[in-house]
């Protein structure tokens, strides 16, 4: 694999007493979607938390183009390229649509993506954009949440179980629209307890299991039974 | 850890509520209080000013204690009930000709009547809001008080002769007599918070402070016990501040509902010694009264060190001098703990 | 006519009670923050302004030049500093160092100042008026403190709802954890905003000074008008709270017209009838 574009290097987190990661390692190159699956409280929310930088770890515990930047707070992880759609959405409702963007690009990294981007890959946006972001419906909110995250130009895309609470046919159209992403520039790590989509999207698997790497492989690669095996463990 | 009353646990249960320390502690606090009733025969007439002094802030700050650290009512307003206590006293004996021993008591009953219209206003606040609501609260009766010619106005008035020989004959048995009361309203203001404490009453508080919503959800009337504490807070407060006006022979709308003398003071000595434990307000009143003694001179530098100490000891050691030493110690001077003590022969987990 | 001369009255003044409560109203939309140090942060922006004038031989209305930048800066530091470590679930900490803060200020006013009272002097504008109607005058003072208020809220309204920095403000108070992802440091986010309310409290505490006399122990008075004004206009909404303010001045003008004793008392009365019948205020604003 040419240099990834995030090595996480044997990730420790905790909660107070409780551990909930082991030793993670993982990594993504530029351009590649890989999913991290698991079972609930396996870890995979505290990964990604830990990625953005909500969580702080051991500086070399998460390096990012070459960087490390594991102790870095979120904000700052932000400013280097890395976007988290967090789990449940979490507009801002005090905000309109198009202000939920624009917040977005606060910090107004160069790039490709723009409102008339978003508004390109997510028309129903474009639509209610003067709207309150409460007045989505939970699909439209999971656009809107990951239109806000493109905003900021991100190198890398960190997705929180985007398909949580959809119907199958939003959730299609949600990995459809995956590729653009791609496309224009970014990697995506997709966070999903749904393993059927998520090997559909990703090239590349981790799975978690209480918080260790269970398996990892090409998704195509991958048998039905070895990935039941590792989400439940044996 | 919960007190599973009969659910699971067939053989009867005791619950503990002395320790070690708190043994200690308890033999202590009776030798002083013997010490203290028997203060009179030695001590001095400004150093029994000064006891009776201490005893008043104890008693205030341990009522705000109740209400802040315990029931999560934050007041900044209770020289409200302190003037009211000093302005029913005067009314009474002046006005209506009472007795003014008598009228102590009336005072208190008066702030805790007063107290049940005031909470069901200020209950509509919330956190901040309520404690700024308070203090306008306060400021109403002040302004009130000097709208009442009959008692002096704004520039206030003095306890007539005949009331004051009316206490005791001479000087110095009303000095006596108003060291006593003092020291009997401490211990009856201090033993009543530790019954409430102990009783089912003071476990509902626990966890109304620890977690509201969890403790509505347990089926506690929330709102029905805060009221409680809030006119039980009341009551004391009224009855204090109509022994501190009583000693000092002259009430002034100003003196009466100082926001500085009744609830900065106050604040200061309960966050200092130690929020949400009794021992916080008689550790923070010496170490203010200390302060007060070694600091006298500075004027308002001195308060404005005081602000400073007390906004230190909230960000580094927010749980006061006491919350320190008997967090790292587990010392208690009262007993107040709960433990279970099962008899040896349940099989329990 | 003595009634609409005692309305008007009221109404201006009320502009000056809208802009205590806007810096109040502002800090806890952000960040659930009531500062208690408030009214008397108010009184010493009066005092800045009272030694900048002296020291600079200029009109206190240009002094709003010098004291609200500088009361801003002072904003930034204590939040940034101070006061960002108050901020959680518990109420008392943030509640007690403002507290601390509020008794701090007035006792270093005191040794700085001395008790004495003091009055900007703006000139003769201080006492020029103009007649409305037959009966009826409007001091130019008062009217131009009505208009600084419409002018403070009204720019604040623009800066939360059509800039960037106001959309930070929004959204770090509906979730600051989130706003984090967005790259927005709170820290800094929450001293903005105190920077911001400490800048209104500056152009209201030099319209105040020279209105009234000024000493060091009038801060908690014009806290608690600041705070009557926003509970009785509902909290969420900047006009709401302009309304408040309004609603309070007029109170108080008829409870002096009344009775002089009786101004602050008829303030407070109104409030709380308000907090008895419709304790969410006038207008509170209606959450989607």
């Amino acid at each position: 694999m040419p240099e990834p574009l995030l090595e996480v290097r044997a990730l420790d987190a905790h909660y107070q007493d409780f551990q909930a990661l082991f030793g993670v390692s993982l990594e993504i190159a530029a351009g590649e979607v890989i999913a991290v699956i698991g079972a609930n409280g396996a870890g995979k929310s505290t990964l990604l938390k830990s990625i953005a930088g909500v969580m702080r770890s051991r500086p070399d515990a998460i390096v990012f183009a070459g960087r490390p930047i594991g102790d870095w707070p979120a904000h700052a992880v932000v400013a280097q390229g890395i976007a988290l759609v967090p789990e449940g959405r979490r507009l801002f409702p005090s905000l309109s649509v198009e202000e939920n963007l624009l917040i977005g690009a606060q910090l107004r990294r160069p790039g490709p993506w723009n409102l008339k981007r978003v508004y390109d890959l997510f028309p129903i946006l474009g639509e209610r954009r003067r709207m309150p972001s409460t007045a989505l419906s939970g699909g439209q909110q999971q656009m809107a949440a990951i239109g806000r995250a493109l905003m900021s130009n991100p190198k890398l895309l960190l997705c929180d179980e985007i398909s949580l609470g959809l119907a199958p046919i939003v959730i299609r159209d949600l990995c459809a629209r995956l590729p653009s992403i791609v496309a224009e520039g970014s990697s995506v790590i997709v966070v999903e307890q749904d393993i059927v989509q998520a090997l559909k999207a990703a090239k590349r698997v981790y799975c978690l299991q209480e918080g260790r790497v269970a398996l990892t492989g090409l998704s195509t690669q991958l048998t039905r039974e070895a990935v039941s095996a590792a989400y439940f463990g044996a | 850890m919960s007190v599973a009353a009969g659910a699971g646990l067939r053989a009867p249960f005791e619950v503990e509520h002395a320790s070690r320390s708190s043994r200690i502690g308890s033999v202590a606090l009776a030798i002083a209080f013997v010490a203290l009733v028997a203060a009179p025969s030695f001590a001095g007439r400004d150093d029994l000013r000064l006891l009776s002094e201490i005893f008043s802030y104890i008693v205030l700050a341990s009522l705000w204690n109740l209400l802040a650290g315990y029931a999560g009512l934050v007041s900044v307003g209770q020289q409200a009930y302190v003037g009211i206590g000093g302005y029913v006293l005067f009314a009474a004996t002046i006005l209506a000709g009472i007795h003014p021993l008598a009228a102590v008591p009336l005072a208190g009953i008066a702030g805790a009547l007063l107290a049940l219209p005031v909470a069901g206003l200020m209950f509509r606040l919330r956190g901040h809001y309520f404690a700024i609501g308070t203090w306008v609260v306060a400021e109403v009766f002040r302004l009130l008080a000097s709208q009442l010619s009959a008692l002096g106005g704004g520039s206030g008035i003095s306890l007539p002769a005949g009331t004051v020989i009316a206490m005791a004959a001479t000087r110095q048995w009303r000095e006596f007599l108003i060291y006593w009361l003092s020291l009997a309203l401490l211990l009856a203001v201090l033993g009543a918070i530790v019954l409430l404490l102990r009783s089912r009453y003071g476990l509902a508080l626990t966890a109304i402070r620890d977690n509201e919503i969890a403790a509505r959800s347990h089926g506690i009337d929330v709102w029905r016990v805060k009221l409680a504490i809030y006119v039980a807070a009341a009551l004391g407060t009224s009855m204090m501040g109509a022994l501190i006006f009583l000693q000092k022979l002259r009430i002034s709308p100003d003196t009466a509902f100082s926001v500085n003398d009744w609830t900065a003071f106050v604040i200061f000595i309960t966050v200092i010694g130690g929020i949400g434990r009794i021992e916080g307000p008689i550790i923070g009143t010496l170490v203010f009264f200390i302060l007060r003694k070694t600091l006298a001179d500075l004027g308002s530098l001195y308060l404005l060190m005081l602000g400073a100490v007390a906004i230190a000891v909230m960000l580094f050691a927010p749980k006061g001098i006491w919350g320190f030493v008997a967090g790292r110690f587990g010392w208690h001077l009262l007993p107040l703990e709960r433990r279970l003590r099962l008899p040896a022969d349940t099989s329990t987990k | 006519m003595q009634w609409l001369n005692v309305i008007i009255q009221g109404v201006l003044v009320g502009g000056l009670y809208a802009m205590f409560a806007a810096g109040l109203a502002l800090i806890f939309g952000v960040m659930r923050l009531v500062n208690i140090a408030h009214g008397d942060l108010i009184v010493l922006a009066a005092y800045l302004a009272l030694v900048a004038t002296d020291a600079l031989g200029i009109n206190p209305l240009t002094a709003i030049l010098i004291v609200a930048p500088v009361m801003g800066a002072i904003g930034y530091g204590l939040q940034r500093g101070l006061l960002n470590r108050t901020l959680g679930d518990d109420v008392l900490p943030p509640l007690l160092v403002t507290f601390g803060l509020s008794i701090i200020i007035q006792n270093a006013l005191l040794e700085l100042f001395t008790a004495d009272s003091r009055r900007l002097a703006a000139g003769a504008i201080e006492v020029e008026s103009f007649p409305l109607v037959e009966g009826v005058s409007i001091g130019v003072l008062p009217l131009l403190q009505f208009v600084a208020a419409v002018a403070v809220i009204g720019a604040l309204q623009v800066l939360f709802y059509r800039t960037a920095l106001g959309r930070a403000f929004r959204a770090t108070s509906d979730d600051p954890a989130v706003a984090q992802l967005m790259g927005l440091d709170n820290r800094h986010v929450f001293a903005l905003a105190m920077a911001l309310s400490l800048a209104v409290v500056a152009v209201a505490g030099v319209l105040l000074a020279i209105r009234t006399n000024f000493d060091p122990a009038i801060g908690p008075a014009r806290l608690i008008f600041g705070f009557e004004a926003v509970i009785i206009g509902g909290l969420g909404s900047l006009w709401g709270t302009f309304a408040g303010g309004i609603i309070l001045g007029v109170a108080q003008a008829i409870g002096a017209h009344i009775n002089p004793g009786w101004q602050v008392l008829a303030g407070h009365l109104a409030f709380l009838i308000i907090l008895a019948l419709r304790p969410e205020g006038l207008f509170p604003k209606v959450q989607g």
